[in-house]
């Protein structure tokens, strides 16, 4: 029974699968906040979480990928940052209904005054510090980090793993050349989050949870947050084996394991299989249509949307504060689009031009 | 008194005799001291570097697969060094190889042969063995 349960993941389990299947969760979260997060949901979510984790320790190869050190704090981020979600999310909705009512928030309920940050916030989070210092000190002791032989250049693990905060990005790497994962998707997300109080300068529904004033932002900020980065991170740490190919959470990671991968590059689907020209010689006619594409890509959403259904949005934010948004929104859209194009046809790159190392 | 250097191994060395390879193999004797793979084909011998094109890791060889496969983000290569699958934009890097006088192999890591440059039609980058 239980063997045909994880058989039935097993093979339940592909990249597209898991990434389709989180979306569609993620999709009902935003839109029954209020239903997901009351007690009569959320204790059988847990409950099943708990038991696809009891189910998972009868298998020898789980209890070896989810035990070992490094992956411990993956594990425990699962329910540590679900439960933050659900505590503001929980919060928020019931906020929601009080405003509604007309009662005052909690927040308000709770003090009327504004109070300082000094003592009242830096008490707390100097409590808070102690406790993870205290926490740290603990773990150190209790799990040994897991310290392998000497480094050597000519031999590479496989797989390879980055350490678990970075798995993301390395997942992110399959889809993408290094440059762009590696250096201008971080650095737009650093932007990108500094932005947001630039953005978004709403003083209205500020200081108190809620949901309904502030969707959008709520569930732009939660998608980038558990899909594009702890979703990635769970799947580059436990369902990542060797030669990075995919495995599912109970299949022993064999080495030998063949999955066909080839990719195919934009201009090849154009030139070679589309006209049946064969390639153009010069990279810039070779990849014009990839490069208009992506141009498109950013300006058509940008200013047929300013035309219409946000024209009240651009009229509050000025050209520029709507501009970097959309840019913002674009491109963290950009990272889901590119990998159901790979998995629908293969595409490796819309851009690709190796000759001064540019892919897109 | 004297610095801490990492006494690196020559980028030029030489690989003994093209006899000593067999055709059609994948050869690892150069793989873990100098990252180079030496292959015998019906065409010739060349000597294909063992770095990943997409990020820099190292690749190994599957034989079973007939295949170069890189274990951090999947790229995969042909023999011959020509990319395939996964995320990498371009093949794998040749080294230039000659014959020394004394009929050794001479390979000479601080010459690359790009295939996506149109390099590897250079009469260095291959031995007509
Ligand atoms: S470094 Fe080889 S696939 Fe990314």
């Amino acid at each position: 029974m239980i063997e045909a349960v994880k058989q039935a993941i097993n093979s339940f389990s592909s990249p597209v699968t898991i990434f389709s299947a989180s979306l569609a969760m993620f999709a009902l979260f935003v839109l029954f906040p209020r239903q997901i997060t009351s007690p009569w949901c959320t204790v059988p979510i847990l409950l099943l979480v708990l038991a696809f984790f009891a189910v998972g320790l009868t298998d020898e190869h789980f209890v070896k990928i989810v035990t070992a050190p490094d992956n411990v704090p993956i594990v425990a981020m699962i329910f540590i940052a679900g439960y933050f979600t659900w505590y503001a999310m929980r919060k928020a909705c019931l906020n929601d209904a009080r405003l509604e009512r007309g009662e005052p928030t909690f927040e308000k309920t709770e003090t009327d005054e504004k109070v300082l940050v000094f003592p009242y916030l830096i008490y707390i989070e100097f409590v808070v510090a102690l406790v993870y210092a205290i926490g740290l000190v603990l773990w150190s002791i209790l799990l040994k980090a897991p310290l392998e032989e000497p480094a050597n250049p000519t031999v590479a693990p496989n797989p390879s793993k980055a350490p678990w905060y970075f798995l993301g990005l390395q997942e992110m790497l399959v889809y993408f050349d290094p440059w762009i994962a590696g250096v201008l998707f971080p650095t737009l997300i650093i932007i990108g989050l500094c932005a947001i109080p630039y953005i978004d300068r709403d003083p209205q529904p500020a200081g108190f949870y809620c949901y309904k004033q502030r969707r959008p932002m709520v569930i732009v900020f939660l998608f980038g947050y558990w899909i594009l980065w702890i979703l990635l991170i769970l799947v580059g740490t436990f369902l990542r084996g060797p030669n990075w190919n995919f495995f599912g959470p109970f299949e022993v990671w064999d080495v030998h394991k063949v999955v066909p991968l080839v990719n195919v590059n934009l201009s090849d689907f154009i030139f070679i299989k589309g006209l049946g020209w064969g390639l153009p010689k010069q990279w810039f006619l070779r990849e014009a249509p990839g490069i208009l594409l992506c141009l498109l890509y950013f300006m058509v959403p940008t200013t047929v949307a300013a035309k219409t259904w946000l024209k009240k949005l651009v009229e509050k934010l000025g050209p520029v504060r709507y501009s970097v948004l959309m840019i913002l929104l674009l491109s963290m859209l950009a990272l889901p689009i590119k990998m159901y194009l790979r998995w629908a046809f293969n595409l490796k790159y819309i851009v690709a031009i190796p000759e001064f190392f540019f892919n897109i | 008194m004297f610095p801490n250097v990492l006494f690196e191994p020559p980028t030029s060395f030489k690989a003994g005799f093209p006899s000593d390879y067999e055709i059609g193999t994948v050869d690892m004797r150069w793989k873990d001291k100098f990252g180079v793979f030496i292959i015998r084909s019906a065409e010739g011998l060349y000597a294909l570097s063992n770095v990943c094109t997409h990020l820099g890791c190292t690749v190994n060889w599957l034989g079973g697969e007939n295949k170069f496969k890189c274990p951090c983000h999947g790229s995969g290569y042909y023999k011959n060094g020509i990319n395939f699958e996964g995320p990498t934009p371009r093949p794998l890097e040749r080294f230039a190889v000659s014959l020394a006088e004394d009929g050794q192999i001479l390979i000479d890591k601080s010459k690359k042969y790009q295939q996506e440059k149109g390099q590897w039609n250079d009469p260095n980058s291959f031995l007509n063995v």
